[in-house]
């Protein structure tokens, strides 16, 4: 293919993902840019060349094993969600910018810590992304026929330009805000796109070999097998191969936490926590179709192609070797999309981690103390851009220099290697409160140089002298220091030998330095947040430890040199009403410190704010006895204000039932004492009565006979209503308690209606009082007769008693109502007067407004009239609308 | 000759009292409550009253109140013949102005050595 077109078409490619990031930014709000497909495609920015070319060059030199770098993060992701939530909060929190932020961050803002891990990456990411240059580069060749695929000067070579393309693109597209955490929507949406785009291209291709230039699947396998080494690539060796995969599976289980463009993508472009829940099946997904095609590209291209070429570039060469120029060009493509993806996104983490943890804490604080926001804005951005601009020159020229030896492959495994010592002092960190800074940076330092030691010595030893002796003797012919096989462990290949050491020592120094020496005040404080991140909340701004004096206004003064007056005064002001904090207040307090240092992170990392804060506010050290002591007091705090709320919340329910309870017991109190009240003035009257008669009949000796009679007869009626009193109360008490045995039977009611008026008929016609019943209904019912007497002969002695002689008229009728039968007894006297009637069925409740002569009753006869119909399931009351006397009414249940 | 108002609304009390203080050469007088009773006593100005507590209309405690705003009845003596014997009760009897407070059932003997007492 023409050098030119290919060069047209990679310039035309470029400006459609320029436009596509300039689109995303200006539509920032669209839904096509915030949506969890995005989040989910730019995660596939994990499958760089190497996916995308390395693999199939491994799987056809060592079979399955490429497998290994897709089954850790497949195998991890449940674990990876629910990290992945705990450190996305924290975070968002604290505006983490990445990786080196975020370890530097648990262990107390340290400068130096945030420092060796941005060196450490840089060490681990630079080679990494000049292999992917080197990719671009030596496809180029591949699919332009030039000879030698490094040109002699740099300003000839086309993937020069290509990098510095790209270095335009992250620092167009990086850097438009001071904030480094800040969602960068340009960048991320075409990453997604480019994500698309090679797996598509890569099925495409995988298609094309497997059905176009072969028989399907079985086709490729049966022709394969006849292959000499074709059992060597397809199977396990044994024990040692096992252990090989599962420290390989490891490295790719930490590579998708700590790699720095992975970091970018999973948590400082995380828009939504729920996007999360998308990822946990598309990026697996996403991850297994890329591998569908893998072995049989690689076979195909192990039975075709013949000659002294990199297995590597099979993919590219199969549809060239069968003129399918076009095919060859899409896979091309798919392959720069990797590269572009991978660099851009790698570049930017760097360029951050260079710039806020490197650059600016170490030589740039007093300047910006002296700038104004603009000013220092625009430094922090040029800062930035020199960095994306000197990390791609770098890789480029590592490129030329190093490259030749290494394959795509390993070159990725050394750089997991590498990443990998951040793991002990991110994951331990993240569930330990014990890690330490000291510890965390001795751990990584080791692990570093035992990876160094055990991965690329050798290779530079190798470089230099020509010869294997280092590897196979060992250093000055010592055996046990033989770098592949250290302690003599040498049943592992060289990555997972590394692999396990350098985790080995690591993980061990972080643990016993860590358990033998605390860290100071402010890395425990920390430590307890990040710790403790689902009480998250009530740390957040008040858990930072902090003792001293500062002024509001020189902190508002360093900020406003970051964010310009005006963010800087509306963050105050929310500040302020968050806490409930007067503006006038002039010192500043732990929380106005840790919320200002948050406000400076994103554009300046962690350690270099904390610096800045720090200079204006003057610390006092607080000993570590002190920390522990708020720690606690606020843990403890906390927990005895919960039990002491739940406490009180049950007192005071208990206090309302009480109080309650004893409303009732004094209102029973009351009625009860009312009722013996009455009760003993009631008792008290006829025996007041009956003893006043009896002294004036002893002392009656000039008494006549008649008047000694009277009070004789007196004396009798008395003792008549005073037995009566108490067989009602007796009764009433009976009835109340529920202690009488009602004895229901089937009767008919105008039967018992019948009786009753039989019972009152003397006292009627002594009165002359008409009694109608008009009977023959046969109405039946279930009642005790005896108490249904009660009832009736007590509504008919009252009717009786009210009623006027000779013209008085009494009409009791029965009749069923539904399934109940009611039964009325009504007078024609003078009625119930309207204030009595709510309260006649009440015990002792006489009228006032009865004759001057009293009638004669206990006062209990409605009392218990009604007890006894209450017991049947009845009810009685008084028709307040009946307006010719009195009418009461009651029903009972058929 | 002394006038004496009795006022209850139970007839047999009032029987026996009626009798008993006739025999001492009182006059009396009889009402069935305190309405009836604040009556007579402004037409006959008795020496003493009688007086239940608790009866229909106008009670006891009205009465006694009636009583004692009535200047033609400043030398009328109350006695509260009442069922009501909590100290209390009888407390607050004694402080609205009765000069006795006998609590029923009660000494007709007793009573009218009370009443003597009173009036000399």
């Amino acid at each position: 293919m023409n050098n030119y077109l290919l060069i047209s078409i990679i310039i035309v490619y470029l400006v459609f993902l320029f436009l596509i990031a300039f689109w995303a930014e200006k539509n920032s709000k669209s839904k096509w840019v915030n949506n969890p497909y995005i989040y989910v495609l730019s995660l596939a920015v994990y499958c760089s060349a190497w996916t995308y070319y390395g693999s199939v060059g491994i799987a056809s030199q060592s079979g399955i094993s490429f497998l290994t770098i897709y089954l850790g993060p497949v195998i991890s992701l449940p674990l990876w969600i629910l990290v992945m939530r705990k450190i996305i909060r924290i975070s968002k929190q604290h505006k983490i910018s990445s990786i080196a932020d975020f370890i530097s961050l648990r262990y107390g803002n340290n400068r130096f810590l945030g420092a060796l891990v941005t060196v450490i990456c840089v060490f681990a990411i630079v080679p990494y992304i000049s292999l992917q240059l080197k990719a671009i580069s030596e496809t180029f060749e591949i699919i332009t026929d030039e000879t030698s695929y490094i040109s002699t000067t740099v300003l000839d070579d086309s993937t020069f330009y290509i990098a510095v393309m790209l270095a335009i693109f992250v620092a167009f597209f990086g850097t438009q805000a001071t904030d480094a955490s800040q969602r960068r929507k340009g960048i991320m949406t075409t990453v997604a796109v480019e994500s698309i785009l090679k797996l598509v291209f890569f099925l495409v291709a995988g298609v094309y070999v497997t059905f176009y230039l072969f028989d399907g699947t079985s086709d490729i396998y049966q022709q394969a097998s006849q292959l000499e080494n074709f059992e060597k690539i397809t199977s396990f060796n044994g024990l040692e191969s096992g252990f090989n995969w599962m420290f390989t599976i490891m490295l790719s289980f930490f590579a998708i936490f700590l790699l720095p463009r992975q970091f970018h993508v999973a948590i400082v472009e995380n828009d939504r926590e729920r996007y999360l829940k998308k990822a946990i099946w598309m990026f697996p997904l996403y991850l297994l179709l890329f591998n569908i095609f893998v072995i049989f590209i690689a076979w195909g291209g192990n039975l075709t192609i013949t000659g002294n070429v990199n297995q590597d570039y099979y993919t590219l060469l199969l549809p060239l070797q069968n003129n399918n120029i076009v095919l060859a060009m899409l896979v091309f493509l798919g392959g720069f999309s990797a590269v572009i993806s991978m660099v851009v996104v790698s570049t930017l983490a760097l360029s951050t981690m260079v710039s806020n943890n490197l650059i600016i804490p170490y030589g740039f604080l007093d300047k910006f103390i002296q700038g104004n926001p603009e000013k220092n804005a625009s430094y922090i951005k040029s800062i930035r851009r020199i960095s994306i601009f000197s990390l791609i020159i770098i890789a480029y020229f590592f490129y030329i220099n190093f490259s030749y030896e290494l394959s795509l492959f390993s070159i990725g495994l050394i750089s997991f290697a590498i990443i990998a010592q951040l793991a002990p002092s991110f994951f331990i960190g993240l569930f330990w409160n014990r890690g330490s800074a000291k510890a965390a940076k001795i751990g990584m330092v080791i692990g570093v140089l035992t990876v160094g030691y055990t991965l690329i010595l050798p290779f530079i030893v190798n470089v230099l002298t020509g010869n294997n002796l280092f590897v196979e003797k060992g250093p000055l012919g010592i055996e046990l220091l033989k770098p592949y096989a250290l302690l003599g462990i040498d049943f592992l290949g060289p990555e997972a030998h590394s692999f396990f050491w350098s985790m080995f020592l690591n993980t061990f120094s972080f643990l016993t330095i860590s358990l033998l020496s605390k860290g100071n005040y402010r890395e425990r404080n920390y430590a307890e947040m990040f710790v403790n991140s689902s009480n998250y909340t009530n740390l957040q701004d008040g858990a930072f430890v902090w003792k001293g004096e500062a002024y509001v206004s020189d902190i508002r003064n360093m900020l406003n040199r970051f964010l310009g007056e005006e963010r800087t005064e509306r963050a105050l002001h929310l500040f302020n009403v968050k806490y409930g904090i007067s503006k006038e207040e002039e010192m500043a307090d732990a929380r106005l410190i840790n919320f200002s240092e948050k406000l400076l992170t994103g554009s300046i990392g962690s350690a270099s704010a904390r610096i800045l804060i720090g200079s204006v506010a003057k610390e006092e050290p607080v000993s570590l006895l002190e920390v522990l002591k708020i720690l606690e007091e606020s843990k403890e705090t906390i927990a005895i204000n919960k039990a002491l709320k739940e406490k009180s919340d049950e007192l005071t329910k208990l206090t309302e039932q009480l109080k309650m309870a004893n409303t009732e017991l004094l209102e029973q109190d009351r009625i009860k004492d009312e009722f013996l009240d009455t009760i003993a003035h009631e008792l008290k009257t006829p025996i007041t009565s009956i003893k006043a008669a009896s002294e004036v009949l002893t002392d009656g000796d000039e008494m006549p006979q008649e008047l000694q009679n009277k009070f004789l007869e007196n004396i009798v009626t008395d003792s008549d209503r005073l037995a009566r009193l108490i067989h009602n109360i007796l009764d009433l008490e009976k009835l109340s308690n529920g202690r009488d045995q009602l004895e229901i039977q089937t009767n008919q009611i105008d039967k018992t209606i019948d009786k009753a008026i039989n019972g009152v008929s003397q006292i009627a016609s002594n009165k002359k009082v008409e009694i109608i019943h008009k009977n023959g209904k046969d109405l039946i019912a279930s009642y005790d007769e005896d108490r249904m007497l009660q009832v009736l002969t007590n509504l008919l002695s009252n009717a009786l008693k009210f009623s006027e002689p000779e013209k008085g008229k009494i009409k009791v009728l029965a009749h069923q109502k539904k399934n109940k039968i009611e039964i009325a007894v009504e007078d024609n006297g003078k009625g119930i007067p309207k204030e009595d009637i709510n309260y006649i069925f009440d015990k002792f409740y006489q009228s006032k407004h009865q004759n001057v002569k009293k009638p004669v009753g206990s006062g209990l006869g409605l009392a218990i009239s009604k007890k006894i119909i209450e017991s049947h399931n009845g009810k009685i009351w008084v028709d307040k609308k009946y307006n010719k006397g009195a009418r009461f009414l009651f029903t009972i249940p058929k | 000759m002394k006038k004496i108002l009795i006022v209850d609304d139970e007839p047999n009390i009032v029987m026996s009292l009626e009798y008993t203080f006739k025999k001492k050469n009182y006059e009396v007088f009889i009402a069935r409550d305190g309405g009836e009773a604040l009556q007579i006593a402004k037409d006959m100005i008795p020496d003493v009253v009688l007086l239940d507590i608790m009866m229909p209309n106008v009670d006891g405690y009205e009465t006694l109140r009636q009583i004692k705003n009535n200047k033609d009845l400043k030398d009328t003596k109350v006695v509260f013949l009442s069922a009501k014997n909590k100290a209390a009760d009888i407390e607050k009897g004694l402080q609205m102005g009765a000069d006795k407070y006998l609590t029923k059932p009660f000494s007709v003997k007793k009573l009218v050595a009370e009443i003597n007492e009173l009036l000399n």
